[in-house]
């Protein structure tokens, strides 16, 4: 006879065993039913009212959850082993009336007994994502999903800040941030994650810190560099959606051609001056088909018709509302609710306080993105944007 | 008989407009519109269509809602009070430049 089973002999001629009917009848009665099972374990289904303790921090949580020592005390487990171990260490803490449940959970389940999915969001989780949880179209399993979720920023500038900031809010779990950029004076009127005090500054460090001291639960993953065919699949690799907030050309293609070959949602916005555009190129969309970048603009403008320095420049708020636009598709996106803008492109107009939006079909012969087509690699996106 | 159409100029084309936000111009088809607006302003013709008349690449134009490729091209026809838009692609988000 092995040892542990000279114990469990010893501990059932000591401990009371009960079946999972008469567990929830003493429960009912008023008993204290502890759960000891591990979270894994927990998340598949835990009876209604259990004290999920966990084996582990049993005796260092138990006289919290239950200060009176005579109250009677039921311990279950997932097949009943664990919890008369559970049993033996609280009757050594002085707990009088003790049971362990045979069968476990499995038992509890098989006999039809009632048992719930408990939340899978920490208290602290619930008061930050409360005006979430009420909302029927995120709730409890959106929240989760987003705090599961990955999403990549492409610049963290006039449309990586605000974007970066709402989904950092909402709680993406993790965010990841490419830029090679340094903060100046002149980012400052649009650029909101970045700051006086940190001119000079990476600007992806720059992100990260007001991430972590807005949600230090999210996660940030910082990429100071400049995006690039040798690392764009590196990169991207692992992340649900993509948010383009590029300011070149070169980028934005690239941008595209990665997330048409691994699937990834590209949220694209754009600014100059008084308007902005957003739209979701998502080959990929299960439900409608819209265009890829190329489809839309298959060849960049040339350097000569580029709108110069001088004439550039933008509302420093505009991008905010384009660049929240982006965030709201990517959470519709990671939620899997309502319409994205998946073929449709929405234009803001903010001299004349209008939205407007075009319809964008894809290209049935897009080298990149038409069905059937092999992936024709990357190119030199130097080249193909500012010619030989 | 030609109608009244309006064709939206893009911020980035406004340089050549004066400054106006719509040219409005007496059109039957896209054709038509934009060579009035290319006669009307001097240098925007090159910017929107190449040297052989055809849209060009990195600009898309919608007649409505629907974009041009999808209709029949420079031929579609136009009934009065019709709005083209003219959009052309833009990289920005920051801006190059800037530091």
């Amino acid at each position: 006879m092995k040892a542990k089973d000279r114990e469990l002999a010893a501990l059932r001629a000591r401990i009371a065993e009960i079946s999972p009917s008469e567990a929830q009848r003493l429960q009912q009665q008023g008993a204290a039913l502890i759960d000891v099972r591990e979270a894994d374990e927990i998340a598949q289904g835990s009876p209604p009212g259990a004290l999920r303790l966990g084996r582990g921090f049993l005796e260092l949580r138990v006289e919290e959850a239950v200060p009176d020592f005579d109250q009677p005390v039921v311990l279950m487990c997932n097949g009943g082993t664990r919890s008369l171990f559970a049993a033996d260490s609280l009757a050594r803490m002085g707990y009088s009336t003790l049971f362990s449940m045979v069968g476990g959970f499995s038992r509890w389940k098989a006999e039809g007994l009632p048992f719930e999915q408990p939340s899978q969001l920490d208290s602290l989780a619930r008061q930050r994502y409360a005006r979430h949880l009420t909302i029927p179209e995120v709730g409890e399993e959106g929240q989760a999903k987003l705090m599961a979720s990955k999403v990549l920023l492409i610049g963290a500038g006039g449309l990586g800040c605000p974007a970066a900031f709402y989904l950092a809010a909402a709680g993406v779990g993790t965010l990841g941030f490419v830029d090679d950029d340094v903060v100046d004076r002149s980012n400052l009127q649009r650029q909101i994650l970045h700051s006086e005090a940190k001119l000079g500054m990476a600007k992806v460090r720059s992100a990260r810190q007001t991430v972590e001291a807005l949600n230090p639960t999210v996660k940030v993953d910082t990429y100071e560099t400049r995006l690039s065919s040798a690392n764009v699949e590196e990169i991207f690799a692992g992340y649900d959606v993509v948010v383009d907030g590029s300011d070149n050309f070169p980028t934005r293609y690239l941008v595209n051609d990665a997330c048409v070959k691994l699937g990834i949602p590209n949220v694209h916005g754009s600014v100059y001056r008084f308007e902005g555009q957003a739209s979701v190129f998502w080959p990929g969309y299960a439900k409608r088909r819209g265009p890829c970048y190329r489809c839309l603009y298959p060849e960049p403008p040339p350097a000569e018709f580029a709108p110069s320095c001088m004439e550039a420049g933008v509302l420093g708020v505009l991008p905010g509302v384009i660049g929240l636009l982006e965030a709201v598709e990517t959470i519709k996106l990671l939620l899997g609710v309502g319409d994205p803008l998946v073929g449709r492109l929405l234009c803001y107009d903010a001299l004349k306080a209008e939205f407007r939006e075009l319809e964008l079909q894809p290209n049935p012969d897009c080298p990149y993105c038409a069905e059937g087509r092999a992936f024709p690699g990357y190119i030199d996106y130097e080249q193909f944007c500012h010619g030989a | 008989m030609s109608g009244t159409v309006v064709i939206r100029i893009p911020t980035p084309l406004r340089s050549y407009t004066n400054g106006a936000d719509e040219v409005a111009l007496e059109a039957d088809t896209v054709g038509q519109a934009l060579t009035t607006l290319a006669l009307l302003h001097e240098g925007l013709g090159e910017r929107i269509l190449d040297a052989d008349g055809k849209p060009r690449q990195f600009v898309n134009i919608f007649v409505g809602k629907a974009d041009l490729r999808t209709l029949q091209g420079l031929g579609t026809s136009l009934a009065p009070g019709d709005v083209i838009s003219i959009v052309p692609a833009v990289a920005g988000g920051r801006h190059e430049g800037e530091g």
